[in-house]
């Protein structure tokens, strides 16, 4: 294990939490005794595109778990646009981890999408014809309008991928969490996705997604979130992806050569 | 198929169905949540508490069973965590030891009672009790219509016709947050579905079913109404609305064909006696799972080639 991250602070874009899609005060999850996550202040900027960057065991995807109330928090307040997340539920779409489902499932793609739907219908209401117009219309939106009435479990990891971010198209949200939408996926669905996230954003939205390949940051992001545990730095890229914060955030993990390649600024 | 088919072999085969239903529909959603062993822990576990349950009331009535099989899964429960903590057991290693117990304690329990007047032994407890459910009064099918008759039909068949009904209609209520919390609870929680009370819910019902088939099958074939008729519904589908049906159609004709030919298959072979109604309807269930298995159209997973 690396020592601990030595706090790079980076002014803070917005303190401005009554507004923000997601603000996060002393955040701490643990698993047994081990804290995943500890004590993390966060503030995400309205329309902003954010990565959430750490090594691997760092509490990305714990952090957002907790904070929309996947897996329960040890201590922390979270506010969604401004308000307790109960009230807010409908406001966030979420993408879980590809790999956190089980694919062999009996279900369609177009089924999956459907699910998107479910805060519209309720728990007993009836999909109407326009609900499975639109929800065809997500599929298309991600290229994986053939591959409707496939079975999920008959689909590559990259289609999977796209069908997971066609259900939270679906779900018509302000705020789009997601938890490696790039893992294992192939370039054309990765060109996909990003331009279905930067679409969202041109309409407003706010995108936060765990993000691992440091080489596309620049490209994908106007922000980053880099935590170890906890937070270390957050704020616009060309502030907040520094030299000096990726190395508070990664310890000796990084090469000299990959640093080299990012074109950071401070280097 | 007259008077004497609705006297012995009618409300038994109806018993039969319920009892399969009620077991294959909590069944579906436990075997595609890999959770499929926990209604054969479950049927381990409420033995003795039925067993205290008869002993203390002196008649085995559902209010009475459902208690007592709910006392027992208490137990159970603060026995496992006992084991664990106290002797640093690994958790799986502390369930096994507690099931086999508990399902020790109530097969012995049964042996030392008293209960040749009523029908509950350890044949009975173990294997069911389909066989001696008959309808006494029935003189035919016209005693479907005749008050006097129709009030003397066993009251095990209202009471698992009752808990299918039930389990039904919790099922049809519930479809989409089951759905969405077994196929990926981590989306369901983050749209407020409780997946928690869900899937401990979905546990409660499985033990409702079997403490209900108690009498159909006993406390250890159970388990195959749990799983054979969805495992192979799964085999035949890939669409889940699909796969409940069919294994709805599973299991009854498990039931009746499993009950016909234990109670005629034996004479048609040139046998004298008629064989376990119970084993018979888990040995045919096995075997549509088994023709489910090589002939089904979805037995190839395709999941896991897919992820190369």
């Amino acid at each position: 294990m690396t020592t601990t991250p030595r706090p790079v602070l980076v002014s803070d874009t917005a303190d401005d939490t009554s507004s923000a899609p997601l603000a996060v005060r002393g955040l701490t999850v643990s698993y047994g005794d081990k804290p995943a996550v500890f004590s993390v202040d966060a503030t995400f900027v309205p329309g902003s595109m954010t990565a959430i960057i750490g090594p691997n065991g760092a509490g990305k995807s714990t952090m957002l778990k907790a904070v929309l109330g996947v897996i329960p928090r040890v201590s922390g307040e979270t506010t969604i646009f401004g308000a307790p997340l109960g009230s807010e539920r409908e406001r966030v779409a979420y993408v879980p981890q590809r790999a956190s489902v089980d694919w062999d499932f009996p279900t369609t793609a177009l089924d999956v999408v459907m699910m998107g739907l479910y805060r519209k219908v309720g728990l007993l209401g009836r999909f109407r014809r326009d609900d499975r117009a639109q929800a065809r219309a997500c599929l298309a939106r991600v290229g994986m309008e053939d591959f409707a009435d496939r079975q999920i479990g008959q689909l590559s990891g990259g289609q999977q991928q796209r069908v997971f971010l066609a259900r939270a198209l679906a779900q018509d949200a302000d705020l789009y969490v997601l938890d490696e939408p790039f893992a294992g996926v192939d370039a054309a669905t990765e060109r996909a996705i990003i331009e279905v996230l930067k679409d969202l954003q041109a309409r407003g939205k706010t995108v936060i997604a765990v993000h691992h390949d440091l080489a596309t940051v620049r490209d994908y992001f106007d922000h980053v979130f880099l935590m170890n545990v906890r937070k270390i730095a957050e704020g616009p890229v060309d502030q907040a992806f520094t030299t000096d914060t990726l190395h508070a955030t990664y310890g000796g993990r990084l090469e000299a050569t990959h640093l080299d390649q990012l074109e950071l600024v401070g280097a | 198929m007259g008077a004497e088919f609705v006297q012995f072999s009618l409300v038994p085969i109806l018993i039969g169905v319920f009892a399969s239903i009620a077991c294959a529909l909590p069944g579906n959603f436990l075997v595609l949540r890999k959770q499929a062993l926990i209604g054969d822990a479950i049927s381990h576990v409420v033995l003795p508490g039925i067993v205290v349950a008869f002993l203390v009331t002196g008649v085995i009535a559902t209010a009475p069973m459902m208690l007592g099989a709910a006392g027992a899964a208490i137990v159970a429960v603060i026995l496992i965590e006992a084991i664990k903590r106290l002797g640093g057991i690994e958790p799986g290693a502390a369930m096994g030891v507690t099931f086999t117990t508990l399902f020790a304690a109530g097969v012995l329990l049964l042996e030392q009672s008293d209960t040749s007047n009523v029908h509950l032994d350890v044949e009975h407890a173990l294997m069911g009790n389909l066989e001696s459910l008959i309808w006494l009064r029935a003189s035919g099918w016209a005693s479907l219509t005749d008050p006097v008759a129709l009030s003397s039909v066993p009251d095990e068949l209202w009471r698992i016709a009752v808990v299918a009904g039930l389990i039904s209609a919790l099922t049809l209520a519930f479809w989409r947050w089951l759905k969405i919390s077994t196929f990926d609870p981590g989306f369901a929680q983050a749209l407020g579905i409780p997946t928690q009370a869900v899937g401990f819910a979905l546990v409660v019902v499985a033990a409702v079913a079997a403490v209900a088939a108690f009498d159909a099958v006993g406390s250890i074939i159970v388990i195959a109404m749990f799983i054979c008729p969805p495992a192979a519904a799964r085999l035949m589908t890939n669409t889940l609305t699909t796969q409940v049906w069919l294994s709805l159609g599973f299991a009854t004709i498990s039931a009746i064909g499993g009950y016909v030919l234990a109670g005629y298959g034996p004479l048609w072979l040139g046998g004298q006696n008629a064989v376990s109604a119970a084993g018979m309807i888990a040995a045919v269930s096995g075997f549509v799972l088994a023709l489910a298995c090589l002939f089904g159209p979805q037995r190839t997973r395709a999941g896991a080639a897919a992820e190369a």
